[in-house]
């Protein structure tokens, strides 16, 4: 009998101190990774119900869709769960006219929220380039302590990141130990 | 760390984040069958190691994963510019101008 595992479910950890600071496990949600001619991202975009970011990094949202231009050709796409199947089926629709790849990586990835005016402190514990610079509202893949993650900067003060659930313990450890410090304001 | 910057990404990227790919702008030949064993050797094996200035790949592995060309001394590790691969090796005067 196969169980489904998925680490960090339920887990939280909140900081109330000068900074406050909150990081928990969002709720599983359908993760795809999207690798099509950016020359057809508007039949994409018809395809998702959300039209696509055009510049690198960007980041769109709307409802609980998001989409993140990783790559020159390649996006990562997140829906509510229960429309995993509806995405499917329209991109294969789509797929007999306007080639492409959808990947569904749903189950090889965890999410996790950083929010309050210590996320840019915690995360920088991490991530070796100025996240203060990147704009609210855009994203890129990057390295968190060796692990690789997807992050995005949903509001001025809130991240996600979206990692390999192997790599999910590894992150959220450092984070753990990060919170603890910022916690005792050393 | 080195800061590079990706060229697709437009934004300065922490070094972790690439890979080294080799000397740049080395074409491979129309016809390999043509080629002689010793054009086929250089081809395959010899490379300018310049002392200075440097035209070099690089992928954006953790980002864009997109391969472009970068730039480098050397000798002071210093990136002088990056573009976008596929694009002219950059002229002399394009490179004073980067570097100033």
């Amino acid at each position: 009998m196969l169980h489904e595992h998925h680490p960090l479910v339920g887990r939280e950890i909140a900081v109330r101190e000068a900074a406050p600071l909150s990081i928990r496990a969002v709720a599983d949600c359908a993760r795809f990774s999207l690798r099509i001619d950016p020359a057809r991202i508007v039949e994409a975009s018809k395809a998702f119900g959300l039209s696509l970011p055009e510049r690198i990094g960007d980041v769109t949202v709307s409802g609980d869709r998001l989409a993140v231009r990783l790559g020159p050709d390649e996006w990562y796409l997140t829906a509510p769960l229960a429309e995993n199947q509806a995405i499917e089926r329209d991109f294969a629709k789509l797929y007999a006219t306007v080639p492409h790849s959808l990947v569904d990586v749903g189950h090889s990835e965890v999410g996790i929220e950083v929010e309050g005016t210590a996320a840019l402190l915690a995360l920088r514990s991490g991530i070796a380039f100025d996240i203060e610079a990147i704009p609210a509202g855009t994203g890129c893949r990057t390295i968190f302590n060796k692990a690789q993650i997807v992050l995005v900067r949903e509001a001025e003060n809130r991240f996600r990141i979206e990692v390999w659930r192997s790599f999910a313990d590894h992150v959220w450890g450092i984070l753990q130990a990060v919170s603890r410090e910022i916690a005792i304001d050393i | 760390m080195l800061l590079i910057r990706c060229p697709y990404c437009e934004a300065e990227r922490p070094e972790v984040e690439f890979v080294y790919a080799g000397e740049a702008h080395i074409a491979r030949p129309a016809d390999p069958s043509k080629l002689t064993d010793d054009e086929w050797k250089s081809f395959l094996f010899i490379r300018s190691n310049p002392r200075g200035t440097h035209f070099e790949r690089w992928r954006h592995q953790h980002g864009c994963a997109r391969f472009f060309n970068a730039v480098r001394d050397t000798v002071s590790d210093k990136f002088v510019m990056t573009y976008k691969a596929g694009l002219p090796r950059p002229i002399e005067t394009e490179l004073e101008e980067a570097r100033s």
